[in-house]
């Protein structure tokens, strides 16, 4: 038993590494839109203190109206813009009928506001789209869809191109918005706000806009997540359990570290899928992907109750 | 005018401290339970035993679980729902063990269980708060589904994976089972859950409330009161969980008389927090009022093309009342985040000085 | 200066008894920051005692530590005669520590009379199925804590206010609650926390008249932190004032009015 804990795993790593590297790109591809989604989470809770749990069914959302926009005949990329208008107006509705009623609520208000949200989302999106599996247009946008092939240690590896693209597009995208967060007068804003409300305000740009705004910027990443977790695995209510896994990315990070979104996210994707391949199939019957992430997070936290990167509290009272 | 407290006074602080210092809340209690132990198992249709009472006795249950630790001791819980399957699991597990043991015993010890596993997960509040506590419950949450679903001794090694109710008998009448007929479930539910409301006022009005409520509204004001933290958020719970598990073990054997392991995935948990949040947190009446509204709506919302003649399909009906159900969430919290049952004060507060509003 | 044993009787006939509680040398820092030097002083039974200084000077720090809030790096505390152990806050009150925050620190979802309530908490002692029955010991504890807490109310004169939830309350009002609170559990050192922060001169003579009186009629020993030195110069017995972490006086208020270093450290000092 000790042994198929403590050694086995490991010398299977070392037997095939072709398959260990196999095994951590998969990783490092869940992982980045683990990120990406935590991102969107930080930047909605910097800036209005709400814990958004709708994020998940924003990436369900935006994957079937651009396939239903796809299958009503609109070119692909045009449907993409459309798409992007349709996360834009759902975030000032978001703003107008839901978060300026609710402004100065208890926390747990607003995160109950957010679950509503998400429920009325998912009988919406069930009336107009339906609810069965869908293909996402992938070619149509141009991903390629092929895969290369690489030989590292005399082994075999084989990369997805549109992991490959998925990796690239998510990254470009990190960067930006790390870009916009410091480098323009809006970002610095949203950035601010995190640590000082009313200062950040007397600075003169409205809560509301910038509400609007991250809310829109998390229907983009939603798009972008929904695109690329939709190539890999088809469009339905099920793709919403990923966002499920931003959640144990930010206990990690915390909820207000955008390098602890990104770190925090690669460290899950990674290790949940080690666990999985080299602990989870051989001893425990599989499917521990559902769990290991929250788990994981739980005991990091007990132990460092502040997340992997922030400050230890002191308490005043 | 009917709600007038005029002229009842109180000599002794005893009588202030009494259930209901308002003689009409009393009445008003008698009446319904008047109702729901006379009344409607006399009157009522397989149809409403099935689709209105039992469910909503047994949700009121599981949201009041749930309120004690969220509403009272204020600790935020995603994962009711894997409790309520370990209750579930549990009752199952002792009588199929020990097939001599009465149900409604086995319903009531299988929350033990549940309380066992709740403190358990409940060993991260005594450090994380917030948020990261409600994600922590989920750990609790993906984690104990997983189990249900790979750990084959729980279901006795089913082939489908599956818990079946078996049909046994508490004094000679089935209780559960498919022999048992649905006013004997719903008296069993009823029994349970009129006991389990009581002990929760009589715990909540008292000292340990306070306990939980002080550790809810500022904790470390409360660590510097007296009160020990970890023994209120792990007591919290322990017996929300015991409820919670109470309940699910209820779910299982009083009414759906099957289970899979993802019966008590998220989206329960979810309605279970709905209903205590739209029926109130930190009230004990709201969890009924919450999932009379809950349990109610998609009957409503299905019976009711029928009545107006209209042709509809099922699966329509059941995605609007989702986005119906999300949709009220935010319009209560809007209009009264405090929820259902804070509506009923103030409109009891209006009554008791009808019609002299000075 | 006096015996540590022995009492004596102050001017106006109140006892001042034995030392109940001892500071011996406590430095507290937070990393690098140290919030407290090597402080040394003692509170005695029946008086009041005042800690005073500029804003930043430790005074909040050091009934952090007396209340078992933040934990010295040296130094010993000792109470009623015995050093005290490392305990958490919860088992410093059950000792008999009582105090206010300076920030109020009320249960905003609960009613005043909860609220004094839970002031009780530490001497009730009923079990979870007492509890849960509402029979025996809890009904009967129950009863004859309200009587104690009624008459705290009543001594503050909170009657009026007592099933209103403390969310409404103004803030005066809720200064007041929450010395109920501390003195329904019948403390044997009463903490205050800036008592009369952020008050107008009315309600500053009404709080000034509470604590002289809870002082009086109950001979509670009382602790407490001032930065406004006008006020609490006419309330306590003997003063401390601190500055930067360290203790630059100890003694009576007269005393400590002619210290040449507390003036200093009031009034600014050209170096």
């Amino acid at each position: 038993m000790l042994h198929d804990i403590f050694i086995a795993p490991f010398a299977d790593m070392i037997a095939a590494p072709d398959f260990l590297m196999q095994v951590l790109w998969e990783g490092l591809v869940s992982g980045i839109l683990y990120a990406l989604i935590a991102l969107g989470f930080v930047l909605i809770y910097r800036s209005s203190r709400i814990f958004n749990f709708a994020q998940g069914i924003m990436v369900v959302f935006a994957a079937l109206t651009l396939v239903g926009l796809h299958a009503m005949g609109v070119p692909a990329w045009i449907s993409v813009v459309l798409t992007l208008a349709v996360m834009f107006g759902l975030a000032v509705a978001i703003e107008r009928v839901v978060l300026r009623p609710l402004v100065g609520q208890p926390d747990i208000i607003l995160f109950m506001a957010t679950i509503g949200i998400t429920l009325f989302l998912i009988g919406f999106g069930e009336i107009i789209f339906g609810g069965e599996n869908k293909v996402m247009i992938t070619e149509e946008l141009g991903i390629p869809t092929g895969s290369w092939t690489l030989e590292p240690f005399g082994g075999l590896l084989i990369l997805e191109q549109k992991d490959v693209t998925a990796v690239a597009v998510a990254a470009m995208l990190v960067v930006g918005l790390l870009v916009f967060l410091n480098r323009t007068q809006m970002g610095r804003a949203i950035r601010a706000l995190g640590d000082d409300s009313q200062a950040a305000l007397s600075v003169g740009i409205s809560l509301r806009t910038i509400w609007v705004l991250v809310w829109f910027i998390a229907g983009i990443i939603a798009l972008v997540t929904g695109i690329a977790w939709g190539a890999r695995a088809g469009v339905s209510f099920a793709l919403e359990v990923i966002a499920y896994k931003a959640l144990p990315v930010l206990m990690l990070g915390g909820l207000e570290s955008i390098a602890g979104a990104i770190i925090g996210g690669l460290m899950i994707g990674v290790l949940e899928k080690l666990f999985e391949i080299y602990w989870g199939q051989p001893l425990l019957g599989g499917n521990t992907e559902t769990w290991f992430a929250f788990v994981l997070a739980l005991i990091v936290l007990l132990f460092r109750p502040q997340g992997l990167f922030g400050e230890r509290i002191i308490e005043r009272v | 005018m009917f709600y007038r407290a005029a002229g009842q006074f109180k000599t002794s602080y005893r009588a202030d401290q009494a259930l209901f210092p308002v003689r009409q809340d009393a009445m008003l209690l008698g009446f319904i339970l008047i109702l729901a132990w006379v009344v409607f198992p006399l009157t009522a249709s397989e149809f409403a035993f099935q689709t209105l009472l039992i469910p909503i006795l047994i949700y009121s249950l599981a949201a009041l679980g749930l309120n004690i630790l969220t509403g009272y001791a204020g600790q935020l819980s995603l994962g009711t729902a894997a409790f309520m399957g370990v209750g579930a699991y549990a009752c199952y597990k002792m009588v199929t063990l020990m097939p001599w043991m009465s149900p409604v015993v086995a319903i009531l010890l299988s929350g033990v269980f549940s309380a066992g596993i709740g403190v358990v997960f409940g060993i991260p509040s005594l450090r994380i708060k917030g948020f990261y506590l409600a994600i922590a419950t989920l750990a609790a949450q993906f984690f104990l589904v997983w189990l249900f679903e790979k750990w084959a001794w729980l279901y006795n090694y089913n082939a489908s994976g599956a818990i079946q109710v078996p049909n046994l008998q508490s004094f000679g009448v089935y209780v559960s089972g498919p022999q048992a007929t649905s006013m004997v479930q719903y008296y069993v539910v009823l029994a349970v859950v009129t006991l389990l409301t009581w002990v929760c006022i009589n715990l909540t009005r008292g000292t340990t409330g306070r306990i939980w409520k002080a550790t809810r509204d500022m904790d470390f004001a409360a660590e510097l009161i007296g009160i020990n933290l970890m023994k209120s958020k792990l007591g919290a719970f322990a017996v929300s969980s015991y409820i919670v598990g109470v309940a699910g073990a209820l779910f299982v054997f009083m009414w759906r008389g099957a289970a899979e392991p993802n019966l008590f995935d998220v989206p329960l948990s979810f309605r279970i927090l709905f209903i205590a949040i739209i029926g109130g947190l930190g009230s004990i009446l709201g969890n009924y009022l919450g999932a009379i509204l809950i349990v109610g709506l998609p009957v409503i919302l299905g019976v009711l093309p029928e009545v107006l003649g209209m042709q509809t399909d099922s699966a329509l009906a059941e995605h609007l009342n989702t986005m119906i159900v999300g949709a009220l969430i935010i319009f209560f919290l809007i209009v009264e985040p405090h929820g259902l049952a804070q509506l009923w004060r103030l409109i009891r507060e209006k009554l008791v000085i009808w019609p002299f509003p000075h | 200066m006096l015996d540590a044993t022995e009492g004596h009787t102050t001017a106006d006939g109140r006892k001042i008894g034995p030392v109940v509680m001892e500071m011996k040398n406590i430095t507290l820092r937070f990393g690098g920051v140290v919030a407290i030097e090597n402080i040394s002083f003692d509170i005695r039974e029946g008086e009041i005692r005042a800690i005073i200084g500029p804003n930043g000077a430790g005074k909040s720090s050091m009934l952090n530590v007396v209340s078992g809030f933040y934990t010295p790096q040296e130094g010993e505390v000792w109470f009623r005669g015995q050093p005290r152990p490392p305990m958490k806050p919860y088992q410093v009150a059950r000792q008999g520590i009582a105090r206010t925050f300076q920030n109020i620190a009320l249960f905003e979802g609960m009613t005043v009379l909860d609220n004094v309530m839970t002031g009780r908490l530490t001497h009730m002692k009923a079990g979870l199925f007492s509890q849960a029955l509402w029979k025996g010991r809890a009904e009967a504890e129950e009863t004859a804590n309200r009587e104690i807490a009624e008459r705290v109310i009543d001594f503050l004169e909170i009657q009026a206010i007592r099933k209103t939830p403390v969310s409404r309350l103004p803030y005066g009002l809720k200064k007041r609650v929450e010395l109920a609170r501390a003195l329904a559990a019948e403390p044997k050192l009463l903490l205050l926390d800036e008592p009369m922060a952020g008050m107008n001169v009315e309600e500053k003579e009404d709080m000034s008249r509470f604590i002289l009186d809870v002082n009086d009629e109950f001979g509670t020993t009382i602790a407490l932190i001032e930065h406004d030195m006008g006020v609490v110069m006419d309330l306590s017995d003997r003063v401390v004032v601190m500055d930067y972490g360290k203790k630059i006086g100890d003694g009576t208020p007269d005393e400590v009015r002619n210290n040449q270093e507390v003036i200093d450290a009031y009034l600014g000092v050209q170096h």
